[in-house]
């Protein structure tokens, strides 16, 4: 993805964990060490006031991503770009401070990201004092009001603790302390699947509020295709660390290219009740520290060929659009999709 | 309101004319029948009541899905009906039938022989609910014994066809690994193979879908249909994910509070809801292909159990609330295929029948 001046870019970012067996076990029974890579060699760009979601399915890496982003993980390789500073190569506190600001995270968990001894109040007043954007405590106070009126909950409630409010409360909680900084970027880490679909709605909603409000970016990760439907301007589709497909999320949605993205789009339980049908995808993720060699998808993959197990794919571009796929980039992808749409039984 | 003894005998017959109304819509005879379930926890300042008079009947071979958000009493009925709630949880009133017997008023010793043998469950946690110590052959097998008369070599062959049944490969070897060796998908394909393993008449299944990824999903809403289907058995399919259920259910039953406040067929709820409720939760769902500035949104949440206002308990959320609606509680109306607890269904004609 070609972005002119991005608010992030993350270039050839990978992380790999170290998963082997204690020494010992190792040494009797003879074996080296093995690592789980959690993130392999991925490229994207945020352009500024845009949103970008990754999604995938448990395991793919989605939430590492995030992680790395924010320097919740040191990346094993690569760049994180963040307005033209790489925050891989930055390392001391102070180096980090200035940046640190300007990014914020919100969490899946509204029951666990908030500290359940603190009053709302202290909570959002944490990063304001942090940062040094007060001057004084009634300068904090002001703050902490202002934020939490941001996120449509009374300045009163900053009296309160945390367990006085709903899940989809506390959430409006997380995002008023992320606003607090005064960022201009969020990473949101699944933000509304532990809410109720009408709560998520209103989170949903505020959030595109407050984007155009206040010209946020988003890094927006999640597994729900409808929600980065809503929300997303591009869209990045990730499997077993490897991002296949990525591109404005429209095109995507109207035209997948990527097989797994099609599989993806086409397990969306269908609400519309227009009876479609669908090309059965069987199997499930392998593990991701035995994946399957070459492209990670051949093993589910309906038109994979010895290509496909062989060699890992390179990206092709079309147009806006990235695409790791033996059988986009050969070309061969629309004739082997009208051939198993064709010997596949009618549904 | 709800202690008023005039109030629950103007119920019972609302819902017996009810009951007619939906005979006529199927057929077939009911394997399951709730009537005026209410359950009840039983706390320092009275009584909180988490499930509040739910009356309904699953038909045989019929997928019904009980849909609401998290504390609208869903789970606890499904948990009342195979009286698995936890105390200080417990059925204050109501009954529950199963194939013409009563079943809510067994001792436990008989309600342990029509659990498992005639009423199957599938949790939403598919680890939680296989014992980790014992192979999954084991599980079955035990399961099979306890409720069928057969010898051991052949519960075990039942038990492998089974888990073929279910789409596990090589089930041969499979059956003697532990349930860590599978992956979430397959666990949850063992635990569906557990319910059915004694063929029972009715399967209430808690959030099947709920802890696996989309793809699997798929499949799993699929097997547990197709299964059904065969097997010729009734499901209670509990979830907060309309989109499962409009991929599976017959009819659905949506919940709010403790109450049912719609029932109906599921295309007739999911594309003309006729509560004010659920048409809120229809807009709310953010849908691949509509493209919207806004998501329709409900103001407020779910009132806590300690907090549920008199009259309609969606009245403080509700856009079309009017005085009545703050005094006085609706039962289910029928308002054209659907029954809707709101009194914007009482028109003069629906009171005249």
């Amino acid at each position: 993805m070609q972005v002119e001046n991005p608010i992030l870019a993350v270039e050839n970012l990978s992380k790999s964990f170290d998963v082997s067996a204690p020494l010992l076990r190792r040494i009797v029974r003879r074996e080296g060490r093995s690592t789980l890579k959690a993130v392999d060699g991925i490229d994207f760009a945020i352009p500024r006031g845009k949103t970008l979601s990754l999604v995938g399915e448990s395991g793919c890496g989605k939430s590492t991503v995030a992680r790395l982003v924010v320097g919740l993980y040191t990346p094993t390789r690569g760049r994180i770009v963040f307005d033209g500073v790489d925050l891989a190569a930055k390392r001391s506190r102070s180096e980090m401070a200035s940046v640190r600001k300007r990014f914020q995270m919100i969490f899946q968990d509204p029951f666990a990201s908030l500290n359940p001894r603190w009053r709302v109040h202290d909570i959002i007043a944490e990063p304001i004092r942090a940062h040094g954007l007060a001057e004084n405590e009634r300068d904090v106070s002001r703050r902490v009001a202002l934020n939490l009126e941001r996120v449509k909950l009374s300045a009163r409630d900053g009296e309160k603790f945390p367990h006085e409010f709903s899940g989809g409360q506390r959430q409006r909680i997380s995002i008023a302390r992320a606003l607090a900084s005064e960022p201009e970027f969020l990473v949101c880490d699944e933000p509304t699947s532990a809410l109720d679909v009408s709560v998520q709605a209103q989170i949903l909603n505020l959030m595109k509020d407050l984007q155009r409000e206040l010209g946020l970016s988003y890094l927006f990760i999640s597994h729900d295709l409808a929600v980065v439907y809503h929300i997303a301007d591009y869209l990045g589709v990730m499997y077993l660390g490897r991002l296949v497909e990525v591109g404005p999320a429209r095109e995507i949605f109207q035209n997948p290219q990527h097989p797994y993205t099609r599989m993806l789009l086409d397990a969306i339980p269908d609400l519309e009740m227009t009876g479609r049908k669908r090309i059965p995808v069987g199997g499930e993720v392998p593990s991701p520290i035995a994946p399957p060699p070459g492209c990670h998808f051949n093993p589910r993959c309906p038109f994979a060929n010895e290509r496909c197990v062989a060699e890992t794919p390179g990206l092709t571009r079309l147009g806006e659009r990235e695409v790791r796929c033996h059988a986009v980039e050969e070309g061969r992808l629309e004739a082997d999709v009208q051939r198993v749409r064709e010997q596949s039984p009618a549904a | 309101m709800n202690s008023d003894p005039t109030a629950n005998t103007d119920k019972t017959v609302s819902t017996d004319t009810a009951v007619k109304a939906d005979a006529t819509v199927s057929k077939k005879k009911p394997v399951l029948e709730v009537r005026n379930l209410r359950v009840e926890f039983a706390g320092r300042r009275g009584a909180l009541v988490a499930v509040d008079d739910v009356s309904f009947e699953v038909n045989e071979g019929e997928v019904l899905g009980v849909v609401g958000e998290s504390g609208a009493g869903k789970s606890m009925t499904g948990a009342a009906i195979i009286r698995l709630l936890e105390p200080p949880g417990h059925i204050a009133g109501g009954e529950v039938w199963l194939d013409g017997q009563r079943i809510d008023n067994l001792s436990t010793e008989e309600m342990r022989r029509v659990r498992g043998k005639r009423i199957g469950m599938v949790f939403q946690d598919p680890l939680t609910s296989l014992n980790p110590l014992y192979t999954v052959g084991k599980q079955l097998i035990e399961t099979i014994l306890t409720h069928e008369d057969m010898s051991e070599s052949q519960a075990r062959e039942r038990a492998i066809q089974l888990l073929a049944e279910v789409g596990i490969p090589a089930p041969e070897r499979r059956i003697d690994q532990y349930p860590h060796q599978f992956s979430g998908g397959m666990r949850q394909r063992v635990v569906i193979a557990l319910a059915l393993c004694v063929n029972p008449r009715m399967i209430v299944a808690d959030e099947p879908t709920t802890a696996l990824d989309v793809s699997i999903q798929a499949q799993i809403i699929k097997l547990l249909k197709n299964l059904c289907e065969e097997h010729g058995a009734a499901v209670m399919l509990i979830t907060h994910d309309m989109g499962v259920i409009a991929e599976t259910a017959d009819r659905v039953a949506v919940m709010y509070a403790g109450r049912i406040v719609e029932i109906g067929p599921v295309r007739d709820v999911i594309k003309n809801a006729k509560h004010p409720y659920t048409e809120g939760l229809m807009g709310s769902i953010p849908v691949v292909g509509h493209d919207l500035e806004r998501l329709a949104q409900i103001e407020g949440s779910m009132p806590r159990l300690t907090e549920i206002p008199p009259g309609c308990p969606f009245n403080p959320r509700c856009p079309h609330a009017f005085d009545r609606c703050r005094v006085e509680r609706p039962n289910l109306i029928q308002a054209g295929p659907t029954r809707a607890a709101c009194w914007l269904h009482d028109t003069p004609a629906q009171a005249a029948e």
